[in-house]
């Protein structure tokens, strides 16, 4: 069952939009904030809590590439891929991703703190190459500057 | 030189509050037009302006908003959007200003929401800016405190409330009829058009889609005219750009500078030039989905009308350096694994082409291309080009891959004969 709080939180967005439907994103990662990922049973809570066909919500969660229908770890990296973060040497920070955790992406450590992902232009492109770990940005990345961060997550 | 756009920023330190922002002259344009102009003089003021959208597309600002239906018989509510996805590869110039001046964008969304008469405005925000939702969900809650939002705002009758959506990924949220589909809740697949958002767009109900450098000019176009936005300018075309510079230069960075500062001062004299030992061999002027410039274009002025005479787009104006130190079908290469990954599947030539396109480069790129590959990505260049596919991704991203060819030929062609790539 979804509890009291992701409830209330969810009611909340609701308000900011004519239609419940168009909540049901945002309903979608206020399960994940609290729960890592979206699983069946609670796609199915949702859609019944906003209305719509579990079918059609599925349609939409698997559309967005940040909305997980498997489970991930405790800290997503999501590694930004795209031209500049290239250019700049991206391409070593997943190798040195991979050295350290043994991960590579869509997958997750064995310990289950840590998944990787790949992800579109982070818009941080003067500081290339960047990750975002969590919520947190890390820019400037340098196979060193990489061992440190991940040092520092818990 | 002035700098209207970023002159409240100072990254060093947290973007001016309310009172700060009041200051230094915010919410001066809100005062303006709700107290002595009528939405239409508004919507005039912005078009004398010249003032063309900073998105992508280049299309006149002014020009849009009059398409709007205006007066008491015009279905309601009305939504003014703000575009502030930026996925854009190389693209980082908005994020400037929504974590730098949070309480501009708020008073630039009034401004132009008193023009078309919306009630409800969103800022559609990627996900990935952490800092600029908290920063922008601060100025919200202080504008409305003020009485800047809201109920009747400042005694004018004039009532509009503000929200920020958080999207959930994918490059094509920023199309803007996809984008309305996104914030509806549904998948993000664009729509037809016609009929186009101003008639109906969120909701079947009026609206406009503007990106964030777009509507960050127009409380300064309000309060210092037209005549003034034109002269800030190096070219014909008004106004100041945010320029963006990323790749293997000595200081990469986003700097606001008047309409059509050439190519190679932004570079050298902002960006620091390449790094020691690089040489610059061809740029993507405004994003990946923006044709390759080379040696020959480098003095051409950063304006829509000049980089388009030149054989590419302004686009975002945010510039993507690709150096002798990487492999120019490598670069392509990354693109359009970009490009495919973010397809949104909708129609066939993009969900089928891309795909393929990309395995002929890797293909290439692994020293395993054959002599017919050029002239089958030639192909492809063309039939996902303009026209051919339900919107403009498709297209975008055949303008790297087109030009690529011509420019880099040579680099293509000796990867296939020499079966390798030089720089791996
Ligand atoms: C695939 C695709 C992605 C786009 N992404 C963005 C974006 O992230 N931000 C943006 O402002 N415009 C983006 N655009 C352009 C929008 O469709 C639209 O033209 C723009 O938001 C209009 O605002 P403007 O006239 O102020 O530029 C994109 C277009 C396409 C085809
Ligand atoms: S061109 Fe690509 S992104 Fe655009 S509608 Fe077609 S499949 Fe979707």
């Amino acid at each position: 069952m979804l509890n009291d709080q992701v409830q209330k939180e969810i009611r909340g967005e609701l308000e900011h939009y004519p239609t419940p439907r168009a909540g049901c994103i945002e309903a979608l990662k206020i399960v994940q904030n609290h729960e890592r990922w979206v699983s069946d049973t609670a796609l199915q809570e949702v859609a019944d809590l906003i209305g719509i066909p579990a079918a059609e919500l599925e349609g939409v969660a698997t559309f967005y590439n940040l909305i997980y229908r498997q489970p991930v770890g405790k800290h997503v990296i999501l590694l930004c891929d795209s031209v500049s973060c290239w250019l700049t040497g991206c391409g070593k920070i997943r190798a040195g991703i991979k050295q350290r955790l043994n991960i590579d992406f869509g997958q997750t450590t064995a310990d289950d703190r840590f998944t990787l992902l790949p992800m579109a232009c982070l818009g941080n492109c003067d500081h290339a190459p960047s990750m975002m770990v969590g919520e947190v940005l890390h820019q400037d990345l340098t196979p060193e500057s990489l061992d440190q961060i991940l040092e520092g997550v818990d | 030189m002035e700098r209207p756009l970023t002159k409240n920023i100072d990254a060093g330190r947290e973007p001016l509050g309310l009172k700060d922002y009041e200051a230094a002259g915010g919410y001066q344009a809100v005062r303006k037009v709700l107290q002595e102009m009528t939405p239409e003089e508004v919507t005039a003021a912005v078009k004398k302006s010249d003032l063309r959208g900073r998105g992508g597309a280049g299309f006149p600002t002014g020009l849009k908003w009059s398409f709007v239906p205006m007066g008491d018989d015009a279905p309601r509510p009305k939504y003014l959007v703000c575009n502030a996805d930026e996925m854009e590869p190389g693209t980082f110039k908005d994020r400037v200003l929504l974590e730098g001046d949070p309480h501009q964008m708020v008073e630039a969304m009034i401004v132009a929401g008193y023009a078309m008469g919306a009630d409800v405005g969103y800022i559609f925000l990627r996900w990935a800016y952490r800092l600029a939702n908290q920063r922008l969900l601060a100025a919200i809650a202080e504008a409305n405190a003020a009485g800047y939002l809201g109920d009747n705002i400042l005694d004018s009758g004039y009532s509009f409330k503000l929200h920020v959506h958080t999207s959930a990924g994918r490059y094509i949220c920023g199309e803007e009829t996809a984008l309305l589909n996104s914030l509806e809740g549904k998948r993000a697949i664009p729509r037809a058009k016609p009929p186009f958002p101003q008639i109906s767009g969120l909701w079947g109900k009026p609206t406009i889609v503007q990106n964030v450098e777009t509507l960050c000019n127009v409380p300064h176009i309000i309060n210092r005219g037209a005549d003034w936005f034109k002269s800030i300018s190096r070219s014909a075309e008004g106004g100041t750009k945010l320029y963006g510079v990323s790749g293997r230069a000595k200081n990469p960075g986003c700097w606001e500078l008047p309409m059509g500062t050439p190519i190679r001062e932004i570079i050298d004299e902002y960006a620091g030039g390449m790094q020691d030992g690089l040489k610059l061999r061809g740029l993507l002027p405004g994003g990946a989905s923006t044709d390759f410039l080379v040696e020959e274009h480098f003095d051409t002025p950063m304006d829509y009308a000049s980089i388009a005479a030149a054989g590419s787009r302004m686009g975002t104006g945010t510039m993507i350096l690709l150096d002798d130190g990487n492999c120019p079908v490598g670069m392509v290469l990354n693109m359009m694994e970009f490009f495919a990954r973010e397809s949104c599947g909708w129609c066939t030539p993009c969900r089928e082409g891309l795909p393929w396109v990309e395995k002929i480069l890797q293909a290439i790129e692994d020293g395993n291309g054959c002599a017919e590959d050029l002239d089958r990505l030639s192909a492809h260049a063309r039939d996902l080009g303009h026209g051919n596919t339900f919107c403009a991704l498709a297209p975008g991203a055949m303008e790297p891959l087109q030009s690529s060819l011509k420019y880099f030929r040579e680099d293509f062609q000796s990867h296939i004969t020499n079966k390798r790539c030089p720089w791996s």
